[in-house]
């Protein structure tokens, strides 16, 4: 075991995969020398040269139509977005071109491609640089959706991804890149749709995923000193979803939070509570609660920003009202 | 340059192949056993057979949505698209793509995109490919005049011209996006002028000379072939019927229709392999006759095998979606 970063997880695990597999390519805007703006890609145009780790002008769409056309003509690709706001500069070919190539063709096209990209808040960087938009391509068929909490998640899933056939947005949050945690020396791939209990607990169950997962973690040691045990599941994949996994959890705990940084309105809590509501009505004590970012674009002044995207405290509060805390 | 009498017939053949096939598509229309709506490009049959005329078995296609001479320039069999007209379980795409899906990875037809301008960053995909993988094959994109105004024709053709990429794109400026006519929206005259912003080869072509156009196209090709990069051509051509079947086109003037259809491309090769004495005027129509016999024949054979093709299972509907990953 060692302690390595979120961002050196990232870059040994690109790296280990393009010496594994000789085809594989990096395409996407400043991942070269400059290593990418959060210096995931760094040292890799030296070690592979330039054909392998292409950088690209400001040209979002032509970095995912042209690593569709290289992914299904043989070419395992991943292609990054630098802000997952620009993905929406691309929305063409991530709806209607990646997600559906295969499908189309009568299930002939193989599409061995990950979109990385990073997404949230936290930074003070404004309403263009700080939105989580996962729920538009969870509505979307025909995207796997991975957003890891952890290095150690970040590296198992990252390789899954690498090594799928199909098309994966792979979502990265911002204030994950520095955080610290262990991983073992061998490799170890993590399959998609597991979801993860990352604190075990009775009374209630808080799903999570990305970055809010390290916030339910905190709000959960909060609520502990006050007597209530919250167990927090790390989704890890939204596409495809460890229905399962919550539903065992819900079982036992007979109340759900959940949290996201997405918008509440329209977010992923809405399906996922959706999915809850018809597989265990039954078993619930109270409604499952959303805890999402206010239904405005994320602002850049700090306390406004603070104001608008969900944290400890509200993630309390949720799980105080699904247990009727007075 | 060489005369090739062997591809001059073919060109010829698959001319005819298109015009006929699309005219007993207009015959099927008014009997409602075709769904979807059609772009036919009769009158076109120059640009896109000539085009493909200049491509190899392994090279990549991907056409436009008025395609359907290009996959059959390509060598996709026509019991095949008519399946796929159809919607048929036996069809390229098992009734999932539609015609406009059309494709084929042993033809190297990756299909088309039905939001316009879509295949401009694909196809440049495929060429990045082909280079990486040293396979030495050659990308055709065929796009009409209202698609080059798409943002993605920018930035597909700056990335292909910057990394030198086996491509070739051809626009077929049939001076009309649905009734948007070219004057209207651009102020330059030929697409082709776009080249140079990208510092890349820009060429016109008279669209309704097959000869001319698998010419230009073959030089592009050989081109991008030799590792010199992209070319854009276009060609001139227009098309005698409206942008999908059952709309109007009342924004032409029919006499302006008319001149074209004077220039009908079949015609003028005809005369063309008269003239360079492949063809004799006296066994003319006996030839014509003759190839165009066997041509409705197999049209025929299509229409009876897509008739016969079961429909696909309606919880197909969700089968291909993802493709069986090992790691799960």
């Amino acid at each position: 075991m060692r302690e390595i970063t979120f961002v050196e997880s990232l870059r040994m695990t690109l790296k280990e995969e393009m010496q594994n597999d000789p085809s594989l390519m990096l395409i996407g805007e400043d991942i070269g020398r400059y290593g990418g703006i959060f210096g995931v890609t760094k040292g890799l145009l030296e070690e592979f040269g330039p054909h392998r780790v292409r950088s690209t002008p400001i040209s979002e769409s032509a970095i995912i139509g042209s690593a569709l056309g290289a992914a299904m003509t043989g070419i395992r690709t991943v292609a990054e977005i630098m802000y997952v706001d620009f993905t929406t500069c691309a929305m063409d070919q991530i709806v209607n071109q990646v997600a559906k190539m295969r499908y189309m063709s009568g299930g002939k096209a193989k599409i061995p491609l990950v979109i990385r990209t990073q997404g949230g808040g936290g930074r003070g960087n404004a309403a263009q640089h700080s939105q989580s938009l996962e729920a538009l391509f969870l509505h979307i068929p025909g995207l796997k959706i991975v957003m890891p909490s952890t290095p150690y998640d970040a590296r198992g899933l990252l390789k899954t991804a690498i090594r799928d056939d199909n098309p994966v947005m792979f979502i990265e949050h911002k204030l994950l890149y520095a955080t610290k945690g262990h991983i073992p020396n061998g490799e170890y791939l993590i399959p998609f749709g597991q979801a993860d209990i990352k604190r075990k607990g009775k009374d209630v169950t808080v799903i999570a995923i990305s970055y809010m997962v390290l916030k339910a973690l905190r709000a959960a040691e909060q609520l502990a000193k006050k007597g209530i045990d919250v167990e927090v599941i790390d989704l890890r994949t939204l596409l495809p979803l460890d229905l399962e996994s919550l539903l065992q959890s819900i079982h036992k705990t007979n109340r759900a939070v959940i949290v996201h940084e997405g918008c509440r309105r329209g977010g992923i809590g809405a399906e996922i509570a959706s999915n809850i509501m018809e597989e265990a009505f039954d078993f619930l004590d109270a409604p499952v609660q959303r805890v999402g970012t206010l239904d405005v674009p994320i602002p850049y002044s700090e306390p406004l920003e603070k104001a608008v995207i969900p944290d400890e405290e509200d993630i309390m509060t949720a799980v105080k009202k699904v247990l009727y805390w007075k | 340059m060489k005369i090739d009498k062997e591809k001059y017939f073919w060109i010829y053949t698959k001319m005819l192949t298109q015009r006929m096939l699309e005219e007993k598509i207009l015959e099927l229309i008014p009997t409602g056993k075709l769904t979807g709506h059609f772009h036919l490009g009769i009158g076109e049959e120059a640009t896109f057979i000539g085009a493909c005329a200049a491509l190899e078995e392994k090279d990549y296609l991907m056409p436009t949505h008025r395609g359907l001479g290009c996959v059959i320039g390509k060598g996709i069999p026509l019991k095949k698209i008519m399946a796929d007209i159809y919607g048929k379980a036996t069809g390229t795409t098992k009734g999932k793509g539609g015609v406009l899906r059309i494709c084929d990875a042993q033809l190297g037809v990756l299909g088309l995109s039905g939001t316009l301008g879509g295949i401009f960053p694909i196809a440049m995909g495929a060429a990045l490919s082909s280079k990486l993988l040293k396979e030495g094959r050659v990308t055709l994109a065929i796009f009409g005049d209202g698609q080059s105004n798409r943002g993605t024709f920018h930035e597909a053709l700056n990335l292909a011209s910057v990394w030198k990429l086996p491509i070739v794109y051809l626009c077929e400026n049939n001076y009309f996006a649905i009734s948007t006519s070219q004057s209207r929206v651009m102020r330059i005259k030929n697409i082709a002028d776009r080249a140079k912003g990208y510092g890349i080869p820009g060429r016109v072509v008279d669209g309704n000379d097959a000869l001319a156009v698998y010419e230009m196209t073959l030089e592009a090709v050989n081109r991008a072939r030799a590792g010199k990069g992209p070319t854009l051509i276009e060609a001139k051509t227009y098309r005698w019927r409206p942008h999908f079947e059952g709309e109007g086109a009342s924004y032409r003037d029919p006499k302006e229709v008319e001149i074209w259809k004077k220039r009908c491309p079949i015609h003028r090769l005809r005369k063309k392999l008269i003239d360079l004495k492949l063809l004799n005027p006296s066994q003319d129509k006996k030839i014509k006759g003759k190839i165009a016999e066997e041509i409705a024949e197999e049209i025929d054979e299509a229409v009876r095998y897509a008739e016969e093709s079961p429909m696909p299972r309606p919880e197909d509907a969700l089968e291909d979606l993802f493709f069986p990953s090992a790691t799960e």
